[in-house]
Formats: C-alpha cells, structure tokens, sequence
C-alpha cells in the first residue's frame, strides 16, 4: 500500500462480517483508509460493498469484527453519533429531500452537528452557523448556481453531486461514497472525478464504483471483493497485473473489465 | 419582507374572536369557545402528523387525562389554584406521552398507529374502570378553579383565557415550525435515514415531538374541563383520538391554519347535524352518517383539505 507507513489509519475495520441468515454477505474483511487517500472498493453486484458501507456507517451492526475511527473502537456506535464524529456517506440511490431547497438539503445536515434544538425562537433559514457550512459545501461540490432550486427538479448528475455537497456539509473526515457515479453521462462523470480528486486533498475517501475506467484513474488503492471475500487489496497497477482478480472477473462473465489486462 | 404579510390572518383572527362575544348570544359563544379548544388540540396533533410524519391513532389520551387532572388537582368545594390545575394538566400529560412515545417511537408506521391506539386503550379503560376516577359516569368539578383576580367561572374572563391559550400554542408552533428543531423534523419526515446519516439522533426528535404535541393535547383537555365543568372517560376514547385526526385531514394536513380551521369546519358541521330543526328529527339522531358522508366527500374533492381549497380559489384569480 502506498501510505502503509502512517502510524494510525482514519478509519479501519478488522474482521467484519455480516451474515444474514446463512449467507455471509461479507466475511472476514479488514480495510484501513488513511488521509489524503481515495480508497476504492470495487467487485461485482453482490460482492457485499454496500453492506460494507453500511456496517461502517453505523446502518447495519456486523455480526463480528470492529470499526475504528483514529484508532477508536466505534463498533458500538449508532449511526448518528459516527457521523458527527467525522464519518460522512452519500447513497447508492439517491435521497436528497425533494420538496427542499438544493440550500435546505445542505443546511439542514450541516445543522446536525451545530443542533441547538431547544432554541426554538431562532430562525433555521437564516442560521448563521449552518448557512455559510452549506454554502461552502455547495460551493465545494459545483452547486452554488442553483442553491435557491427545488432539489426534486434538479438532473440525476446534480442529485449526486448535491448528494456529495449534502455529505461536505456534516464536515466528515472520512467520505464514504456508495457509487457516486452510477447512471451518470460522460460529462458529468468527468466532473465528479475532478471533485472526487480535490476532495481526496482534505479527507480520507472510500470508494465503492462499478465504473472500472474511473477507479482506475482516481484510486491510490484498490481492494478487491469477491462473493463477500476481499481477494486483493494493493496499488492500481499491482491489481491490474494481479492474475487472481483477472481470474475471477473473467470466471464470471468471460469478458475482463475495462482497466484490467486480459491475461496473455 | 412576508413576515409581516404572514401574520396578518392570525392577527385579524384573533381580533375577531376578541370581539365576537359583544354580538352573539351565548350559545354561539360556548360554541365558539368549544371550537378554540379543539383547535388547540388539533394543533396539537398537527406537530405529530403534518410536522413530523407521526400518525397517532392515540392522541385523546393526552387530551383526556388534562381533563381529568383539573379534577383531581382541585379540591371538592372549593376553587382550585388555576396555576396549579393547569401545571398538573400539562404535566401529567406529558409525562405519560414521555413514556408513551418512548415505546412507541421504537416502531414505525403502521405500527406505531396500533401502538398508540393501544396506550390510549389502556388509560381509556383506567379511568372507565375505576371508580376512584367516578367510572364511566366521570366526575363533575364542582367549583372552577381560580388564580388571584382571574376566574374561570367567570364566562367571560374563561372566553378571553381560552383565546390567549389558542394564540400561544399557534404562536409556539408557528415558531418551532421555522426553527432548526422544526426544520429537523420536517426532515425526518422526509426522510429519516438521511438524517440519521447527517447526524441527527432522530429518536430524540421524534420524542422531543410527541412529549410537546401531549402537552399542548393536555392544555386542550385542561381547558374543556374547565369550560365544561365536567370529564367522562369518552374524552380519551379512540373516537375522540379518531375525530381529531379527521378535523386535521379534513383542514388540510402539513399548515396550521388548517388544523384551527378543520376544528371549526368539524365541530359546526357535527353541531349543524345534530339540529333536528335545520336537518329533521331523523338525519338529527343518526348525524354520524352525515357527518361521515359530507368527510367522504371532503376528502375526495379537496384531497388537500380546506386550505387546498383557499389556494385553489386564490390560484384560480388572474
């Protein structure tokens, strides 16, 4: 790996598995993301990426393993406590508020960490601890345009860069993206990676993404899933020339994916 | 600014309600009050179900049981403290919505409305069945209570009382609704993962709410006790918790204008069917039916409730 020397990853997991029933949808996976690193998780519908993201994020309790947030055993963690602890995640399928705001869906999660519930005589549109986080979010993420648009009416690329502007604005250290890419056009595809690639300077990034050509481009590491198994986890080139993976990608669907070599 | 614009319904409402007893013979003005009460308490519900996506098939409990502490809290012959009355009121209430909605807030949806439903059952069938509480019969209250100068057996004193109770819970609502706790809640109705994936410990929320929306049910049934002078177990019955759900839909869910006017359009229609002289001896005695039909007809016509007719009308203008 090409930052293993650093003392303490951001956010590691160690043995996670999750069975439902008696199909284990992930087993045995440990990961460490360290900052400044966009780490890719990559592996065919089923793999258990999602449910990876999800045991991470607190949504799901792994049957076994632990989750470690700067070396802090958060496995025990809700949801709502690891997030404003610094872990933010976007969805696979979009869910901004539609009937808010482009502006409102990103104030009102820069708002769970300055909460304040109890002073109901403030106003929440004109709060001025969340309004300029929101802002800069939107800035960050290409959205400041359209901040004052109904985000129901916005297109499927702006949904998912709202949906990244959403997550800026809880001030994560560590960006969980479950599939930003999915669905979306060439252009806009290019835009999210220039995105992913400054959003990389300041935070650790997980990746999970089908698009094989984009990860290739903008990982520093690339780990591997296979039936809920981790079969390899490395640097882009070394995965690419790894016969392991081009074994079980061609042993699935006989075409290797765009990005890995075709064995000689 | 629309601020000032927003406020000018309410404001000239409360005006009229000022001055509506100078004109009016003292059955309307009973009526009138009546309605303020249950508007209350429909507002009241209007933070669970319109503000928070909260449908509570049980909310009657709370008004019921701020009913009955105006009893309880007053002594036999003679005038309780209205202070004191209406602290125990409120806080019973809300205190039993802390634990009701502690339980039931861990389910959701469907079975949230069978939770509730059955919290209110069972404080339904408490005071029903014990006779420390007067049984099915209730218990009259005997003398109003009363705080220095005021006197809430005073008809008018009682009239301007209640009108200043209605003005608050909307102001109070009016103002958690543009918070950031209103805000959070309005998200959660939305969406309530995502907010849990910002940050928000919407349990907490979600409790916040229902504790509120108890107390506020628990002022309404304080009032009615007061005004009526009397509490039976029918005030937490699921028909009353089933009536004020109605008087919300059929004002129009998610404004609280709607919740006061649905209070007002429901009591005067059940009033007006219930008249034998306006509607004859046999429509009077079963005006459920009619009632039932004209709710029917409301909500397929106006599926946005009286307000969705007021913005139809004012959209229809050029």
């Amino acid at each position: 790996m090409s930052t293993s020397n650093a003392a303490v990853p951001l956010l590691a997991c160690e043995n996670l598995t999750r069975r439902f029933g008696g199909l284990a949808a992930v087993q045995n996976v440990s990961l460490a993301l360290h900052p400044q690193q966009l780490h890719a998780v990559i592996g065919t519908n089923g793999a258990g990426k999602s449910t990876l993201i999800n045991m991470l994020s607190g949504e799901m309790p792994p049957s076994e393993g632990r989750v470690l947030l700067g070396g802090l055993d958060i496995s025990g963690w809700p949801q709502h406590r690891r997030a404003r602890a610094g872990l933010g995640r976007s969805y696979q399928r979009t869910t901004v508020f539609p009937e808010f705001s482009v502006f409102e869906n990103c104030r009102l999660a820069a708002q769970a960490a300055h909460a304040r519930p109890w002073a109901f005589w403030e106003r929440a549109d004109t709060c001025a601890i969340s309004g300029p986080i929101a802002q800069r979010a939107l800035k960050a993420a290409g959205l400041a345009d359209v901040a004052t648009v109904r985000s129901g009416t916005l297109s499927h690329g702006q949904k998912r860069q709202l949906e990244i502007a959403m997550c800026l604005a809880t001030e994560p250290r560590v960006l969980l993206l479950d599939e930003p890419l999915a669905g979306m056009g060439s252009e806009e595809t290019e835009r999210m990676l220039q995105l992913l690639a400054r959003l990389k300077q300041h935070h650790a990034v997980l990746l999970v993404e089908h698009d094989m050509d984009a990860v290739f481009r903008v990982a520093d590491c690339i780990t591997v899933m296979v039936n809920g198994q981790v079969i390899a986890s490395d640097t882009p080139e070394a995965i690419r020339a790894n016969p392991e993976v081009q074994t079980a990608y061609l042993g699935e669907d006989q075409t290797a994916p765009a990005g890995v070599e075709q064995p000689h | 600014m629309t601020a000032p614009r927003h406020l000018i319904v309410p404001a000239l409402a409360v005006l009229a309600l000022l001055l509506l007893p100078l004109g009016l013979t003292p059955y309307t003005t009973d009526l009138v009050l009546k309605i303020m009460v249950l508007a209350i308490f429909a507002l009241s519900l209007e933070l669970l179900v319109g503000m928070t996506g909260l449908v509570s098939l049980g909310h009657a409990a709370f008004f019921g049981i701020g009913a009955y502490m105006v009893v309880v809290a007053s002594p036999e012959w003679e005038a309780g403290n209205l202070a004191v009355v209406i602290a125990a009121g409120v806080g019973a209430a809300a205190g039993y919505a802390l634990v009701v909605g502690a339980l039931s807030l861990r389910t959701q949806g469907v079975y949230f409305i069978m939770v509730t439903l059955a919290f209110a059952q069972m404080a339904y069938f408490l005071f029903h069945d014990t006779q420390l509480f007067g049984g099915s019969d209730g218990i009259f209250l005997n003398v109003r209570p009363v705080l220095g100068p005021l006197d809430t057996g005073d008809k008018g004193q009682m009239y301007y009382g209640v009108v200043g109770a209605l003005a608050f819970t909307y102001a109070l609502l009016a103002l958690l609704r543009r918070s950031r706790f209103g805000h959070a809640l309005a998200g959660i109705r939305v969406n309530e993962q995502r907010m849990r994936a910002a940050g928000f410990n919407t349990y907490f929320y979600k409790l916040a709410a229902f504790v509120i929306a108890g107390a506020l049910a628990g002022l309404a049934g304080t009032l009615l006790a007061i005004k009526d002078g009397m509490v039976n177990p029918e005030l937490l019955s699921w028909h009353e918790s089933g009536a004020v759900l109605l008087m919300i839909i059929l004002g129009g869910l998610g404004h609280l204008r709607g919740a006061v006017l649905g209070a007002a359009a429901f009591t005067l229609l059940k009033e007006l069917y219930a008249t034998p002289g306006l509607v004859g001896d046999f429509l009077a005695s079963h005006w459920q039916l009619t009632l039932g039909f004209t709710i029917i007809a409301f909500v397929a016509l106006l599926p946005k409730g009286l307000i969705g007719l007021f913005e139809r009308l004012r959209g229809a203008k050029p």
